[in-house]
């Protein structure tokens, strides 16, 4: 039964009821958007402008294929000479020499130039072929890059032999039972300048980067899989020190378990505001207020509540220092040294601006990876404000929702509002993806600043409707009950 | 080896001026038409000054890569250098000719 196709969900159990075999790429990212990989042994075309990242991620495509799956590769490079390649991509940790000398590799230079050619008569190919053919059969290939094949256009004249050629060689290397990435660069009102989509009809991938407000911004499209359904959105991607990351929406859709167990935030008469026991694992808080409303105290209650329960957790800074952040802390009460001196808190302070969006969600789904956190806090979410057009900021936010999310970790973000908004800034555009929302407001009262905190959302919780005052004390955040309230 | 070559020429043996090489795949008859177009230039307007080796790819495809060979047929004049390359079925004598760089001989 076929249900409502979502990008990223019913392609991963299609893929596993073999409807089209396929090869995983090994590419963080790319196999979730493509449901599991490029189409084995058929070829998949790679295109975009000079400098998209294009042999970059066929150089990734057939360097994991080779230590992640056991599938050796050949590299056949029109443009660049092998010596070029192999320090191009040492940046980002492939060490080609090394998988050539274990015969896991193939690098094959074609030189073309038409300066000395001379065409006397009919010809074909096939010298390429056999080429191709012995390197293939010397490793044992399974995979191979053609980086990029138009470069024949410029040695060879007769443009229709070269064409006939074309479609005989994507021919010749589904026989093979070669998995194939062929590249081609970007031409005027076409994918590539000399029409290779024509030839591939299976996968096409279209590679794009822009700069935007002085930040580039790299990212990938599938524009056709044929046999397959994938993710249609353009997914922004990361060339890093590990290679690429491609980062989807979300790799579960809205897949992902709801967990019934609950977390505290750390203020024991909030968790009872809350309906007892506090947030949702793996739910998503939202804690907005104009400045000095105590947003980043309530956040360093919930991480040090994380550190009595043993988790870990991380903490983006993006407003304070670590340093200033903890001192602050322990002046109310909530002590942090040691939870960040046995690594169970670790910090992560930028400047939002330091770096692009995407940077930014890139270095927090690595940060995650590699620390393995139960809670994240974001303080503030509203500092990526700043940094772009508001709709590429909330789906910034809704990718790492859905992201942390998928791992059951809860997330705890900061909004800061400024002075008299009534509609939270933040809050308006990413309320509807947020679980729970504490709002918090100074409040002028005979002369004198009160704080108050209402619960504006709490899915699934039977939480209090009251605005109920609190103060920052030497123990903390202190929430004045309803009942105490009213007597005073 | 200049030296030697006074012995070459009592045996009459020419000197091999022209060092040849065509590269072909299988017994095609492209490549027949090749061979046979070759040999004719040659015995017209080289005088017996060369040296024509044929490879076939088929039975030594490592060749194709360490001598850069794509087309099929190729014709590669080692020498005199610079190399150079000719593709096609060598039909076009004049393009052959030009392109092997004979003109200037004859």
């Amino acid at each position: 039964m076929k249900t409502k196709n979502r990008p990223g969900v019913s392609s991963r159990h299609k893929a596993t009821l073999g409807a089209l075999p396929k090869a995983a790429t090994g590419i963080a990212g790319l196999d979730e958007i493509t449901g599991g990989g490029l189409p084995r042994h058929r070829p998949t075309l790679v295109c975009g402008g000079p400098g998209c990242g294009k042999t970059m991620l066929a150089t990734e495509f057939l360097v994991r294929g080779a230590t992640q799956f056991r599938e050796p590769g050949v590299f056949v490079s029109f443009e660049e000479t092998a010596t070029d390649l192999s320090q191009n991509v040492a940046s980002m940790g492939f060490d080609l020499n090394a998988l050539v000398a274990r015969k896991l590799l193939v690098l094959d230079e074609v030189r073309v130039s038409r300066s000395e050619i001379h065409e006397t008569g009919e010809y074909d190919l096939e010298g390429l072929f056999l080429r191709l053919g012995h390197a293939i059969d010397s490793v044992g290939a399974k995979r191979i890059v053609l980086d990029t094949i138009e470069a024949l256009f410029g040695g060879f004249s007769n443009t229709a032999v070269l064409r006939a050629e074309l479609r005989r060689l994507f021919d010749w290397l589904k026989e093979r039972k070669v998995t194939a990435v062929i590249t081609g660069e970007r031409g005027d009102g076409q994918l590539t300048r000399q029409g290779l989509e024509e030839y591939v009809s299976d996968c096409v991938m279209l590679l794009d980067h822009r700069v935007a407000n002085q930040l580039t911004i790299r990212r990938l499209r599938i524009v056709k899989y044929r046999g397959s359904t994938h993710g249609t959105d353009e997914y922004p991607f990361l060339i890093g020190e590990t290679g690429i990351s491609v980062l989807p929406i979300t790799s579960l859709g809205m897949s992902h378990g709801a967990s019934n167990e609950k977390i505290s935030s750390g203020i024991p008469q909030l968790d009872a505001a809350l309906g007892g026991g506090g947030f949702f694992r793996a739910s998503t808080i939202l804690v907005s207020g104009s400045a000095g409303t105590g947003k980043s105290t309530f956040a360093g209650h919930f991480v040090a509540a994380a550190g009595d329960r043993g988790e870990h957790a991380l903490y983006v800074a993006l407003e304070q220092s670590p340093d200033e952040f903890v001192r602050n802390m322990r002046l109310i009460g909530v002590p942090l040294r040691q939870l960040v001196k046995n690594g169970a808190l670790r910090f992560h302070a930028l400047r939002p601006t330091a770096h692009g969006l995407e940077l930014h969600l890139t270095t927090i789904h690595q940060l995650v990876e590699k620390l393995r956190p139960r809670v994240v806090v974001v303080d503030a979410i509203t500092s990526f404000l700043g940094m772009g057009i508001s709709a590429e900021v909330t789906s910034m936010v809704v990718r790492l929702i859905d992201f942390l999310k998928s791992r059951q970790i809860t997330l705890y973000m900061t909004s800061l509002n400024e002075d008299g908004q009534t509609v939270d800034r933040a809050g308006a555009n990413i309320s509807s993806v947020v679980d729970t929302w504490l709002s918090l407001r100074n409040v002028e009262r005979n002369g004198a600043r009160a704080r108050t905190l209402s619960i504006v959302k709490g899915r699934g919780l039977a939480h209090s409707s009251v605005t109920q005052e609190f103060s920052i004390t030497s123990k903390g955040v202190a929430l004045k009950t309803p009942s105490s309230q009213a007597s005073t | 080896m200049k030296k030697a070559s006074g012995k070459s020429r009592e045996r009459s043996k020419p000197i091999e001026k022209y060092d040849l090489c065509l590269y072909v795949a299988g017994n095609t008859q492209r490549s027949a038409t090749a061979l046979a177009n070759l040999k004719r230039i040659c015995a017209e307007h080289l005088d017996g000054q060369y040296r024509i080796k044929v490879v076939d790819l088929v039975k030594n495809p490592g060749l194709a890569r360490s001598d850069q060979i794509l087309a099929i047929p190729t014709l590669v004049r080692r020498l005199p250098s610079p190399i150079r390359k000719i593709i096609g079925d060598l039909s076009d004598t004049e393009r052959v000719l030009v392109g092997l760089d004979f003109r200037h001989r004859a």
